[in-house]
């Protein structure tokens, strides 16, 4: 096993599409990273990189101590599963299973007894001598995974490999995955775009945008404590209600619909900027009665989702500040195109400054 | 059946009769003897004999220009799949400059008009002693088979996934290895279909083959069969003999490689 690091790493498509913009990220020993954003962030490309299939216009590419900048994938002792899985499609599951050995040169005997044992590990036996195009989609995955772990790389690299399954079979292997972490103790990068996968499985989260990496962290500290508008937005499922203001020079944050906060403490200073973005969760939004609260707002659509109601609100007595989204107990009796009062939970509030859209603490 | 798949199959049975018959024709008058052949025709042979075949290998010699057709068909397949193979992967995969032109110049050497090159061609092979020659009628033949094979095989290559050979790279084969144990394998049905297009092709070609042989030791079948009309007589018998020798090979590789072919030629075209 070995750590990975991207220092400076920049790449630009002969088209001139630019897909990194001087990625820097380390990747300690043994550590499950996980490479999540929207689609054309470039977290695909920065995993290529890493294999060896895209080389970096600038900046290095380190497996361990090694610079691999310049290798090829197969000089630099990495597996990879790939969203498609890129079976073999004329080998059998067993000749997939060893093909990475073979061209290594592992000894026979030796190859025989590792597939036999990822064959195992996986469930697998059973189908070792079919083609994979007799095989269920789960069982395909399992190959691809197979075909990575009988290698004992330095670094697995994951591309989307969930995105192929259904629902129910993504959140087993969610769990296989993470338990074949644990047990292998492997430096894993994983490429995601959704929120929900990154924050389950990763160590570390990096959330990527446009190119760049916005932040790196601990999913519970990218989901507390996001350090932009865009990571604020983007992590969290119903996504955190951002809602743009100006700060007036009593102290006050007016937003939309004649929502007033008073900025409390530190953030009544000087170098309090002139325009703020204020992020709040719509769990950390409270529906109570009109007039009381922080401010009014009219609710627009209910959404029952078993667990709780997605609320709807457009702020301001009627309704023209614009959209906030909130999360209600489902006992709450909510009617639609009634008027409300809401009150935000003060303690999780999030200050972004505008335009840079970092986060003010 | 419905009374539209009912007319379907009828005119299916006509299209296939129509097609089929002439060749029904000329198989049953090469077993037609000569004095016979212009007699009233009837649809059923009414003696069969051997002896334009016989005719054909005794008198004629025609082992030969079977032979030099195997030769040159041949030889013109096997470098055709090789080399353009070789490039077609080339185009249909790596990143290179100027791509897009470089496809359209192969295209572009197989709009002439063969009857336009045909004198330039000759002098050239002239200068360069081939006239007469294998290499003479291969190197010609190249000329036209490869646009071809290079533009099937272009297509074909693009439709295999590229992750497989990455999947193959991070398993660690270098790109030819990768080539070999994972895109070979998978191009087969492609390549042969190619390879039998090409090979077709060189088999029935006759102008360069009429133009740049002189006798009948490096005459190719088409060549050979259109020469057997003497001053005199037209051996009708012997050349419909001919025409099915010719056409048996063919007929068999065609046959044989059926579903490949299909396969080659559709691939992709549905996923599976």
């Amino acid at each position: 096993m070995a750590s990975v690091r991207l220092a400076g790493v920049e790449k630009t498509y002969p088209n001139g599409h630019v897909a990194a913009r001087g990625i820097e990220l380390e990747i300690a020993d043994g550590e499950f990273m996980v490479l999540v954003g929207p689609s054309g962030c470039g977290k695909s490309t920065a995993l290529r990189m890493i294999a060896g299939l895209e080389t970096p216009t600038a900046g290095r590419v380190l497996i361990g101590e090694r610079d691999v900048t310049a290798l090829p994938p197969q000089e630099r002792d990495i597996a990879m599963v790939f969203q498609s899985y890129a079976l073999y499609p004329h080998m059998t599951v067993r000749e997939n299973l060893s093909f990475g050995l073979r061209m290594r040169g592992v000894a026979r005997p030796v190859i025989g007894e590792r597939v036999e044992n990822a064959a195992r590990a996986l469930g697998l036996e059973a189908v070792l001598e079919r083609k994979p195009g007799q095989l269920s989609g789960g069982q395909r995955q399992r190959v691809a995974l197979g075909r990575a772990m009988v290698r004992d790389p330095k670094v697995f690299l994951f591309d989307e490999p969930l995105s192929n399954l259904d629902a129910k079979l993504r959140v087993e292997t969610r769990a296989e995955l993470a338990r074949l972490h644990r047990r292998l103790k492997a430096t894993i990068v994983y490429v995601t775009h959704d929120q929900e996968e990154a924050l389950t499985l990763g160590g570390r989260v990096a959330v990527m945008r446009d190119g760049n990496v916005e932040q790196v962290a601990p999913p519970m500290e990218v989901y507390r404590r996001p350090a932009s508008v865009f990571v604020a937005g983007f992590v969290g499922s119903p996504a955190m209600n951002l809602l743009p203001g100006d700060v007036r020079p009593d102290g006050t944050w007016t937003g939309p619909g004649g929502l007033v906060l008073p900025l409390a403490g530190p953030r009544g200073g000087a170098d309090v900027p002139a325009r703020m973005t204020l992020g709040v969760r719509p769990h950390d939004v409270a529906i109570i009665l009109p007039g009381a609260g922080d401010a009014t707002a009219r609710v627009d659509v209910v959404e029952p989702r078993g667990s709780e109601l997605l609320v709807h609100l457009r702020l301001g007595a009627d309704g023209e500040g614009g959209e906030l989204r909130v999360v209600a107990p489902p006992e709450q009796a909510i009617a639609v195109d009634t008027a409300v009062g809401v009150r935000l939970d003060r303690d999780r509030l999030h200050w972004f400054d505008e335009p840079t859209g970092r986060r003010l603490e | 059946m419905t009374p539209r798949s009912r007319w379907g199959t009828v005119a299916l049975g006509l299209l296939v009769l129509a097609t089929a018959f002439p060749f029904y024709w000329a198989i049953v008058s090469s077993f037609t003897p000569e004095a016979r052949l212009f007699e009233r025709p009837s649809l059923l042979p009414t003696a069969l004999v051997l002896d334009h075949y016989r005719a054909l290998f005794t008198e004629r010699d025609f082992w030969v220009p079977i032979r030099n057709s195997l030769v040159v068909a041949g030889a013109t397949t096997a470098i055709c799949v090789t080399i353009g193979g070789l490039c077609a992967y080339a185009l249909a995969r790596l990143r290179f400059r100027g791509k897009a032109p470089l496809l359209g110049l192969i295209l572009a050497v197989s709009v002439f008009p063969q009857i336009s090159v045909v004198s330039p061609l000759y002098l050239l092979l002239r200068r360069l002693h081939l006239i007469n020659t294998y290499p003479g009628l291969i190197l010609p033949y190249l000329t036209f088979a490869m646009p071809l094979t290079v533009w099937l095989l272009v297509g074909f290559f693009r439709q295999l996934p590229a992750e497989l050979e990455e999947a193959a790279m991070v398993d660690g084969a270098s790109r030819l290895r990768a080539l070999r144990e994972v895109i070979l394998p998978l191009a087969l049905p492609g390549l042969a279909a190619t390879a039998i297009l090409t090979f077709v092709y060189s088999w029935n070609e006759f102008l360069f083959a009429l133009s740049f042989t002189l006798g009948p030791e490096r005459q190719t079948v088409p060549v050979a069969i259109a020469l057997f009309r003497g001053q005199y007589q037209v051996p009708w018998g012997q050349i419909l003999a001919a025409a099915i020798v010719a056409t048996a090979p063919v007929a068999v590789l065609v046959l044989a490689f059926q579903r490949r072919i299909v396969q080659g030629l559709t691939a992709g075209a549905v996923k599976g």
